[in-house]
């Protein structure tokens, strides 16, 4: 029998170009270790290791049945309450702008700006939102609200304008061709054809919201993340336990239930 | 002669009651949370002087200050995407449904990967904290575990959907399952999974610009600092700094990743 040989074509100036991609990421990776000190593990590692453990095997389960306001129902309540208003907020707010940044709607020279500021308003960090609007509303779930609502644009507008410029134009030239306003034409072929889409993209961003919304009460902003941070600090390990249980299951109720929800959707 | 076309009315019960259901949820969680829109109208002549203390103008002759917190950030991301997607290539593996079909394997690796993604990495950061110190060590765990748990789902996915002929071929003339994953499964996932890290440290230089607030390295330390002391002018400085930078490696990092797949 002859051996099959595949020959593989080499081109030369993609193989060097290969290896300086590689030598350029590597040596990325090679700096990025050189920064980090590693100062060694403290000495109550062990024993703090040890205490979460515990916590986690006895969770303050007093804490998870107290129906007041500084009980653990109360917190993740006004989690997902934060969540939801503002993700409803942002996808509120993130039509226009999706418009905006359609190619389809307002011409190629428009769009891009569209799309480069969304991108900006996508790349900014919505603790740092959280911190601005606290000192506008004072701490709160109000604050919180405000953040996640003007942070998800940067993501729901993306996704809103992707898939009006991929939707079939038709609709919108027949309303056009029978001298339909620019609000007829936006609210009768437009929406309509992506509003199944809009609304499983507001969902999956609802999902993301729940767990944003879960670190917001770390810099004040309302919901479960005060409590946390708090219990951690003061290593009530116990209490940090229960907190961590119900938001990990919360979300993930959350998770299965929207999901199935946006299957049916698209 | 035309009979008349009747068309039956859609049924909207069913619509209408999703619609309410919905609305409730919206007003019910804005009263529950306290959101009072005309509230947020007042308040806003006094964020408008915050705004302006922040940034008019911000502190340059702060950045020199800031540029050395700034690259500890970028290599937290950098170290912590790293570490985290080397773990996620073999778990991957593992906890996909069609290269290895035990199920005992693969349930309790997604039930794993699903927490250490539902915990969120500014949670792992302070528990870290609590357990190795301050600095960027905690973070770049933190960072690790969260990408760990992303791009091993993403992987995992990935490798669930692609053309099985290709592993069937390989098979039929014999070959064994470490041949099958060199020459059917990597090839056709790696542009995938080089395209899930850059979005990993995508999202990591974000988490880590502010993993600094508990205490885990990084430029948020520096924020959190100027923030307790009330020297706006600086916080304005570093939040345009820092947006600035994460801007620039989110368009470099895209424009790589929309090249790869």
């Amino acid at each position: 029998m002859e051996k099959i040989l595949v020959k593989k074509e080499r081109n030369p100036l993609k193989t060097t170009l290969h290896t300086v991609y590689y030598l350029i990421v590597f040596g990325l990776i090679f700096w990025g270790f050189g920064g980090i000190e590693y100062k060694g593990i403290m000495q109550t590692a062990a024993s703090s290791i040890n205490a979460l453990l515990d916590g986690f095997i006895n969770p303050d389960l007093a804490y998870a049945t107290n129906g007041t306001v500084d009980g653990l129902p109360y917190a993740i309540l006004e989690t997902i309450a934060i969540a939801i208003s503002g993700t409803f907020v942002s996808a509120i707010i993130s039509i226009p702008f999706a418009l905006l940044a359609s190619q389809n709607i307002v011409g190629q020279r428009v769009s891009k700006v569209g799309k480069l500021i969304v991108t900006m308003i996508r790349t900014f960090p919505e603790l740092i939102l959280a911190l601005i609007f606290i000192s506008v509303v004072g701490p709160g779930a109000p604050a919180g609200i405000l953040a996640l609502g003007i942070h998800s644009i940067g993501m729901l507008a993306k996704l809103f304008s992707e898939a009006i410029e991929s939707m079939d134009m038709g609709v919108k030239e027949a309303l056009e061709s029978c001298g339909g306003n620019y609000f007829e034409v936006l609210f009768r072929a437009v929406l309509p054809q992506v509003s199944p889409e809009l609304l499983s993209y507001t969902l999956y961003r609802f999902e993301i919201n729940m767990r944003a919304a879960s670190t917001l009460g770390l810099v004040g902003a309302g919901g479960i993340g005060a409590p946390l941070i708090f219990a951690i600090r003061t290593r009530s390990w116990e209490r940090a336990a229960v907190i961590i249980i119900v938001l990990v299951v919360t979300v993930t109720i959350i998770d299965q239930i929207s999901g199935r929800i946006r299957k049916k959707l698209v | 002669m035309m009979d008349k076309i009747t068309v039956p009315k859609p049924r909207r019960f069913r619509r209408n009651f999703v619609i309410l259901t919905v609305a409730f949820l919206i007003l019910g969680s804005a009263w529950f949370a306290g959101f009072n829109i005309f509230e947020v109208m007042g308040n806003l002549y006094k964020g408008s002087r915050l705004l302006g203390r922040m940034f008019l103008p911000p502190d340059f002759s702060y950045i020199p200050r800031i540029i050395s917190p700034m690259l500890e950030t970028i290599q937290m991301a950098l170290v912590g995407t790293f570490v985290g997607a080397i773990i996620a290539l073999p778990t991957a593996v593992l906890a996909a449904n069609n290269f290895i079909k035990t199920k005992w394997l693969h349930v309790p690796l997604r039930l794993i990967l699903n927490i250490f993604r539902t915990i969120p990495a500014m949670v792992l950061a302070s528990l870290f904290v609590a357990v190795f110190g301050l600095g960027a060590f905690s973070g770049v765990m933190a960072l690790a575990i969260f990408t760990f748990g992303l791009i091993s789902k993403l992987t995992f996915e990935s490798i669930e959907a692609i053309d099985y002929g290709q592993v069937e071929a390989l098979m039929s003339l014999g070959a064994n399952k470490m041949n099958v994953l060199r020459y059917a499964i990597m090839p056709q996932i790696l542009p995938q999974y080089t395209s899930y890290t850059i979005y990993g440290f995508e999202v990591n230089i974000r988490a880590a610009a502010v993993l600094g607030w508990v205490g885990a390295g990084g430029i948020g330390q520096t924020l959190e600092y100027n923030l307790a002391w009330r020297n706006f002018d600086k916080v304005g400085m570093i939040i345009i700094f820092s947006f600035a930078i994460v801007l620039v490696i989110d368009l470099v990092s895209s424009a790589i990743r929309k090249r790869l797949v």
